[in-house]
């Protein structure tokens, strides 16, 4: 009941100023909200970003200190991935899946309300690390022990911020799965659900499967650290590797996490563009729910160094590799939603058909890192740093762009400008290519990652990359003045922007009134 | 509407030569002596991984073009643009298994030689000669363990100068890549590297010889490898060990039989007390 | 909406919460089934005697080189195998014997972790005496000689003909 009032209780009477943000219960507003915070982490994910390629710009000791360029790898993979791209996922849900299935709102809005407000806590405690005695966190984004039970108070801080970024995230899945569950409008079989919606509800399961076994982790940890427990200590009879299976068995889930939305948004995008139905609706979605099984059973593909058994190595090479097999049905069916379609290229077309050509480049390079031999001598180079910024940037922040300049006209009823747009994605793209490119040949030739300086024969290639990422950082400051630009003013967008679109977003005015689905929709 | 600010056919040659630039790079980088590749293959294992990785780059190749050949031509053939009117059709089960089907198959012919190194990869047995190597923050250490040179044991250190990392001095040719005292093994035999550590995770590896194995404290763990020639290859610590991780490098010397028994009779003079390191772990 | 629907989602709600909170206790479930894990593949090392069936057969057939490793983490102590390495034929009992000494002025404690390579050696070998069965305290300067008797059992796969076993010695903090 406490619900209910929750949604209506805002009729007529919305606090204004900071409160209204503070105290919001409106989806839209949270989704904002969600939407914001990974853009500011996300920025300062990319500041950390810039100053390791700084560093990285030529051989030698230049502007990081050892410790102190550790501490900023460490920081922005874990921005990136828990700061940046999964609030950035979840943002879209709260936006755009009430507004997909003709739902009021979500299920728990005050929960809603309270899993956006953790995160902040949680980012300012990884940011104010740096500033603590000892320093921020430096043992990598993975924080493997005994390394991690080295460090100081910052390692402490960056545990809680993971246990808060993990409460966070499980209140979300669990909105989103219950949202989506029971909040359909009448006629919406799950069948009929738009992709985006689908792919949500198979990630948002992933999360409650696996964060609370990445809260479990860094308990551990914890203890160890503190309490005198041996878990990963092999002095009391625990044992390092030991904390990798179970990270990993957090951590292979987690990257598909970060993939999977995207797999959803691109599946709503290439449709819409080509004005023409998605091939093969139900294999994509069986097809997600297969990757997301897979994903759990292949964890130990990280670890193909540790020394594990030859069966071991055997069995997780073999189930990574069938990953790849519902990943191509994926790309295939895109392939075949454009075939013969009519399609025009507007900018959430051209981010997601950037997408589908990088990301292929990615899970080329994923399949490649799958065969054990080869594994083992790119694993911990340059080769995985390219092969994961591939699915990570031009896969999830792709999508993730391509989401905004999708839906950004329902958003705020205003068109953005969509030259600025374009070259937003140009750039995006060249840039990405020229920073990560080229991280292959590095990792190959062997240069491993997480050094701050490098022997010679790589410095060449280094510059280029930097050179790259510096291109690429700054095209991200210019889409946030493509969006401040279209927040202010602009040409009044239409309720159906996209031709092609055709879910029940779009129904809607633009931009989306405060409440909307009220009375639910009736689906055909 | 808004399609029209994206003067289609520009773009797409544009799209096109970006690719083309792309994977002529990767062209050039195929080439067994490029710097940019994997170090020329220096044993049996390298070899069949670089052999199995380049089957795999070709596949990859085939279905990048299959694939984005329909796409692309798809891009310019059936856009609005030109008055292409969108077909209806969005299922098809037979096409659904091919694609299912085909990729499987590629993947087991990939799977197959993968399997049978990984199994040779393991066979660690009769090894000629063992060398037990134990990383600590921030050094190696080494204890020949069994066969000719049993008892050496030395630690191995990066050897260039600070000024050269600072850069108040010029770099050197091997710049972080050289240390007091390397790694000598005699050619052709099969040495078998246990790996251990002192205090935090390290790894060992030295790409030429298709080698790498994490070194966990309180664990040994082993790999193997037999030089096929003479020569000195360079590796690096390739797991996160905090601070100095980027300043712990590997330099395997690989000598004649001749040369190395030279070598070893030279060592233990010089050692008369010859202290197995681990008793320095402090 | 109506209540029904709120009624539905707090039962979802329960239920997710529920299995999240089990996810929480899966992730330290993951502990012993590691151990366990190893135990059966015979990976990890277990701190006790092991009973050996007594008419095991010697497989004079084949034998095995086994290579003696020690080595000291956090401790001034020296610690090293008398002979480096041996042969054995499986079936056989063998005793071999490891020396430390305490180089330091103060009385210290340790205890040793073994580790073996290849890992399933851990399953064949069978020990009936180790100095890793018990912490080791050393007065200053003492040196102690230690025996390490086992057997490797025949059953050990037919292609394993080299394997090492190693030993750590990790400083035991007071009160433990
Ligand atoms: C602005 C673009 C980006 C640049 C230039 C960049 C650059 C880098 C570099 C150079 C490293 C290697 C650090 C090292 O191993 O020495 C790295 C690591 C990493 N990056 Fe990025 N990155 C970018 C965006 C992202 C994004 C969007 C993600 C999303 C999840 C991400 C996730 C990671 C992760 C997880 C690591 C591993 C950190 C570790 O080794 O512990 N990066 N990045
Ligand atoms: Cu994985
Ligand atoms: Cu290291």
């Amino acid at each position: 009941m406490a619900v209910v009032q929750d949604v209506h209780g805002h009729h007529d009477h919305h606090p204004s100023g900071i409160m209204r943000w503070v105290t919001t219960t409106n989806h839209k507003d949270i989704g904002t909200m969600y939407l914001w915070f990974s853009f500011a982490m996300f920025l300062v994910g990319g500041f950390l970003a810039m100053g390791i390629r700084a560093e990285l710009f030529m051989p030698g000791i230049q502007i990081l200190e050892p410790e102190l360029f550790n501490s900023f790898t460490t920081l922005h993979g874990l921005i990136m991935v828990f700061g940046a791209i999964m609030p950035a996922f979840v943002g879209l849900a709260n936006w755009q899946v009430p507004l997909m299935i003709g739902a009021p709102d979500m299920a728990f809005a005050r929960m809603n309300n309270w899993s956006f407000w953790l995160l902040p806590v949680a980012g300012m405690l990884l940011v104010s690390s740096f500033f603590v005695p000892g320093g921020a966190a430096a043992g990598g984004w993975t924080f493997y022990p005994p390394l991690s039970a080295q460090g100081g108070m910052g390692v402490d801080m960056m545990i809680f911020a993971v246990h808060i970024l993990g409460a966070s995230s499980i209140m979300g899945a669990i909105n989103i799965i219950t949202t989506i569950l029971n909040m359909r409008a009448p006629g919406m079989t799950l069948m009929k659900m738009p992709m985006f919606v689908w792919t949500w509800l198979i990630t948002a399961y992933l999360l409650v499967l696996v964060m609370p076994v990445l809260a479990g982790t860094v308990t551990m940890l914890l203890t160890d650290r503190h309490f005198g427990t041996s878990f990963f200590n092999a002095a009391g009879g625990g044992d390092p590797v030991l904390f990798q299976h179970i990270f990993w068995f957090f951590g292979h889930p987690e990257v598909y996490i970060m993939i999977l939305p995207a797999f959803g948004i691109v599946s709503e995008i290439i449709p819409t563009f080509s004005r023409k139905p998605l091939f093969g609706y139900s294999s994509m979605v069986y097809a997600t729910a297969s990757i997301a099984i897979l994903s759990c059973i292949v964890w130990a593909h990280h670890m193909f160094t540790v020394g594990m058994p030859t069966v071991g190595q055997l069995f997780f090479m073999y189930a990574t590799m069938l990953i790849a097999v519902p990943t191509g049905v994926k790309v295939f069916n895109w392939t075949a939603t454009m075939w013969r379609g009519s399609m025009t290229f507007e900018t959430p077309m051209l981010f997601a058909i950037g997408f589908i050509f990088l990301f292929v480049i990615g899970g080329f390079s994923g399949v490649i890192c799958a065969i054990v031999p080869i594994d083992i001598q790119v694993q911990d180079t340059y080769y995985v740093i390219a092969h994961f910024h591939y699915v990570l940037v031009s896969g999830a922040l792709f999508a993730i762009f391509g989401a905004v300049y999708y839906w950004l006209p329902k958003w705020c009823g205003r068109m953005y400008d969509v030259k600025l747009a374009n070259m937003h994605f140009w750039l995006s793209m060249i840039f990405f290519n020229v920073a990560f490119f080229v991280q292959h040949f590095l990792g190959l030739a062997g240069m491993p990652r997480r050094i701050p300086d490098y022997s010679l024969q790589f410095a060449d290639f280094n510059m280029i990359s930097s050179i790259g990422a510096f291109g690429f950082g700054l095209t991200q400051l210019f889409f946030l003045y493509i969006v401040i630009k279209c927040i202010r003013g602009g040409e009044k967008a239409a309720d159906r922007p996209w031709e092609g679109g055709n879910t029940l977003e779009w129904t809607l005015p633009s931009p989306a009134p405060y409440h909307t689905f009220e009375t639910p929709p009736v689906i055909k | 509407m808004w399609g029209e600010y994206m003067s289609s056919k520009s773009v797409m040659t544009l799209l096109g030569s970006a690719t083309l630039a792309l994977y002529s790079s990767m062209a050039f980088s195929l080439d067994e002596t490029s710097k940019y590749f994997h170090p020329q293959p220096q044993s049996v294992i390298a070899q069949e991984t670089y052999d199995q990785h380049i089957l795999a780059l070709w596949i990859c190749l085939a279905i990048f073009i299959v694939v984005f050949g329909v796409m692309f031509y798809s891009i310019l053939k059936h856009r609005k643009s030109t008055g292409y009117k969108a077909a209806n059709f969005h299922h098809s089960t037979v096409v659904e298994i091919i694609w299912t089907a085909i990729p499987l198959l590629i993947l087991i012919a990939m799977a197959f030689p993968a399997t049978k190194t990984v199994v040779a990869m393991k066979d660690t047995s009769e090894p000629d000669i063992t060398i037990k190597a134990t990383g600590y923050q921030w050094m190696w250490g080494y204890d020949y363990l069994q066969g000719e040179g049993e008892g050496i044991s030395f630690f191995s250190k990066l050897s260039t100068p600070v000024a050269q990392v600072k850069g108040t001095e010029a770099k050197g040719e091997n710049y972080l890549l050289e240390v007091d005292n390397n790694v000598v093994v005699p050619v052709g035999k099969k040495i078998r590297v246990i790996t251990t550590a002192n205090d935090v995770l390290h790894a060992w590896w030295v790409p030429a010889f298709g080698v790498k194995q994490d070194a966990i404290p309180g664990f040994i763990r082993d790999t193997w490898f037999t030089a096929n020639k003479p020569g000195v290859y360079r590796g690096q610590c390739v797991e996160l060990c905090g601070k100095d991780h980027g300043y712990m490098p590997i330099v395997v010397e690989v000598m004649e039989a001749d040369k190395y028994t030279q070598w070893v009779a030279d060592k233990k003079k010089a050692s008369a007390a010859v202290v197995n390191t681990a008793a320095v772990g402090n | 909406m109506t209540q029904g629907v709120t009624k539905i989602n707090l039962e979802m709600l329960k239920k997710l919460l529920i299995f999240s909170v089990i996810m929480f206790g899966f992730g330290y479930a993951l502990v012993p089934m590691y151990e366990k894990f190893c135990e059966v593949t015979g990976i990890n090392n277990l701190l006790q005697p092991d009973v050996v069936d007594k008419n095991i057969k010697v497989d004079m057939t084949r034998t095995i080189a086994i290579e003696l490793d020690a080595n000291v983490r956090g401790l001034p102590w020296q610690f090293k195998p008398l002979q480096s390495n041996v042969k054995i034929h499986p079936g056989e009992s063998l005793e071999v014997m490891y020396e430390i000494s305490n180089v330091s002025d103060q009385e210290i404690s340790g205890q040793a972790i073994p580790s073996y390579s290849p890992r399933f050696l851990e399953k064949y070998m069978k020990k009936f005496e180790c100095f890793c069965f018990t912490k080791q305290v050393l007065k200053p300067g003492e040196t102690r000689q230690m025996p390490v008797k086992f057997v490797i059992d025949p059953q050990i796969p037919v292609d394993v003909n080299t394997v090492t076993i190693s030993y750590t010695f990790f400083a035991l903090q007071p009160g433990k």
